[in-house]
């Protein structure tokens, strides 16, 4: 599946930022320091990725850079599956 | 047991009796015996009041959960003064703007936290002493740093301070309607009362293993702290980022044998949904409480299918009185026809009443404002003698009552049940929002003409804040940029769910902002 990303940027809108403009969330866009990812929409966003994606995930992957922007969580989905 | 006289009592006692035993202990990291953090703490008492700290003064606290924060809180008590700690995860301009506000003395944090936030109180022209622990490379950071200290500029040995009971132990800063938080000032009586109830009711014991889920910000570390200290038993404290991550803490509980857990429901919430909790062994576990929110019932339900075996609690109180009322959960099934857990009776030797809006006693049965009087209730607040007046009822017979404004019923048997709040404060996670402090911090954007937060009951997470804003003439502003100036403004849980930008704010015929048609909008 390549579009991960834009699999990801989705949810993220439709969940964490209804109503906003696609165009403003970017693959770069920093998800933890801006507020749109707090602990609970993480715990959301990582029960999401491992049941579309196929994957499970360690603790250890959840840690803070992984889940910084659209395009890590892509590269930390692909390293799961490979 | 005889009754506590001061928080540094609590601890000494324990130091003789058990010097020897874990007093706290981080899981998988530093830990500190009774006789260590005695010692420990005597020695930043020197170095306190060799920097100018004396009895009555206060000293900030803007540290990480660690052993060293156990030791600071002692230390700052040991010389007399009060402890006033702030959130490490939110904006360095909340904690600054507090530190300032009750003129701290010194502050004690981080070298990583240091910078940002000793610009952030010079920038409201506050310059206390500041000693910054050096965590990033050191194991035991603030013995080093005393240490160090030391070599340069010996302190001088003193003796703890003499602590008469109306002394302030600490100040809690909660979040204030006006926009600007507010300090709730407690004497070491007032802790010491909730104390020695927790003692006369729960009777933990020196085996007894506490967890320290809730920040030392936050008055549930109350009874983590205190009552583990004075019995004798161990604190396990639960970081930051620990204290999120319910797959992790799933099985700290487990291999740190925890066997007295409190917390606010949410956090019980994510365990039983995400924390995977059949893969442990929990027989460790005999009581758990909870508090500071409403536990819906079936996320109670979720949680028992896996902890079965423990002694449930509700406590109820706000900060300014600690847990005044409290709950044993029933295990026979009379609960199943609740839709709420009640907050039960008031604990002794505290009085409670409600009252109506003429603060004449209503019928049992028949709503009205709890109002809690005696020894656990806080002095006031700091220096807002408009909001004390505001806060406190004096009966004809002189006796001073706290209202809580929680409206609630009183039910023979059960004792009260909350219904809902007289004024716009909502809790999330456990923590008190103001929405008119959220609606500040929105109005504070140059870009923002006007501001309002409706909160909307959500299955899942309790409550949801929603904001409506309008920009200014020609301005517009995306949801990531009103998210982010929230990020950087208010602590995270005061970060709305969602934004609505709308042309201009709906508004009633006398010009008032309309929250009814708002709420509906969301609702």
């Amino acid at each position: 599946m390549d579009n991960i990303r834009e699999t990801v940027r989705r949810y993220i809108l439709d969940n964490f930022l209804p109503g906003e403009d696609p165009a403003n969330l970017t693959d770069q866009t920093e998800l933890k320091e801006s507020g749109i990812l707090d602990s609970l929409s993480t715990l959301k966003l990582v029960t999401f990725l491992e049941e579309t994606f196929k994957v499970e995930f360690e603790a250890n992957d959840l840690d803070a850079g992984n889940l910084s922007t659209v395009e890590s969580i892509e590269r930390l989905v692909r390293s799961k599956r490979s | 047991m005889t009754a506590t006289r001061s928080l540094v009592d609590l601890l000494e006692s324990s130091a003789r009796r058990f010097p020897g035993k874990t007093a706290v202990k981080v899981p998988g990291g530093a830990s500190l015996t009774y006789a260590e953090l005695a010692e420990l703490s005597d020695r930043l008492r020197d170095r306190l009041v060799h920097l100018g700290v004396r009895p009555g003064d206060r000293v900030g606290m803007r540290l990480y959960k660690s052993v060293d924060a156990v030791a600071t809180i002692f230390g700052i008590l040991k010389a007399g003064a009060a402890y006033v700690p702030v959130d490490a995860e939110s904006p360095a301009a909340r904690g600054a703007y507090i530190h300032n506000n009750c003129s701290v003395r010194a502050v004690v944090t981080e070298r990583s936290l240091e910078g940002a936030f000793v610009q952030a109180l010079s920038e409201l022209g506050a310059t206390p002493a500041i000693l910054a622990l050096d965590t990033g490379s050191s194991a035991q950071p603030l013995h080093d740093l005393l240490t160090q200290l030391e070599k340069d500029d010996p302190a001088p040995k003193v003796a703890s301070a003499s602590i008469a009971p109306d002394d302030i132990a600490y100040i809690l800063y909660t979040s204030g309607s006006t926009g600007t938080p507010k300090g709730v000032v407690l004497s070491h009586r007032n802790a010491a009362s909730f104390i020695d109830w927790c003692s006369e009711v729960f009777s933990p014991s020196h085996e007894d293993r506490f967890s320290s889920h809730a920040p030392f910000h936050f008055d549930l570390s109350i009874l983590d702290i205190y009552v583990s200290l004075k019995h004798g038993a161990t604190l396990v404290l639960i970081g930051e980022a620990l204290g999120k991550d319910p797959l992790k803490l799933a099985q700290v509980i487990s291999e740190e044998r925890i066997s007295i857990w409190y917390s606010t429901p949410s956090i019980l919430s994510l365990l039983a949904n995400y924390g995977k909790l059949g893969r442990y062994d929990y027989s460790a576990l005999r009581m758990v409480f909870f508090a500071g929110e409403v536990f819906p019932l079936p996320q109670y339900r979720a949680l028992t299918k896996f902890w079965s075996a423990p002694r449930y609690f509700n406590l109820y109180g706000p900060t300014e009185t600690n847990v005044c009322t409290w709950y044993e959960v029933p295990k026979d099934g009379s609960i199943d026809s609740m839709a709420t857990f009640p907050i039960g009776q008031i604990c002794p030797p505290n009085l409670g009443m409600v009252v109506d809006e003429q603060n004449r006693p209503v019928k049992v049965g028949d709503p009205g404002e709890l109002l809690v009087s005696g020894p656990n209730v806080m002095g006031g607040y700091w220096n807002l003698p408009e909001q004390n007046a505001r806060a406190f009822y004096v009966d004809s017979d002189g006796r001073k009552w706290y209202r809580t404004g929680d409206i609630v019923v009183e039910e023979p048997g059960l004792g009260y049940r909350y219904i809902s709040r007289r004024d716009r404060m909502v809790k999330r996670r456990g923590y008190r929002v103001e929405l008119g402090e959220i609606e500040v911090a929105l109005s504070k954007h140059p870009d923002i003409r006007d501001a309002a937060c409706v909160a909307v009951p959500d299955p899942e997470s309790g409550v949801r804040v929603c904001a409506f804003v309008s920009c200014q003439e020609g301005k517009s502003l995306s949801k990531i940029a009103l998210k982010g100036h929230c990020a950087q403004t208010l602590p995270p849980y005061m970060i709305p769910d969602l934004f609505t930008v709308l042309d201009r704010l709906p508004r009633t015929s006398t010009d008032k902002i309309d929250y009814q048609t708002l709420k509906a909008s969301v609702g």
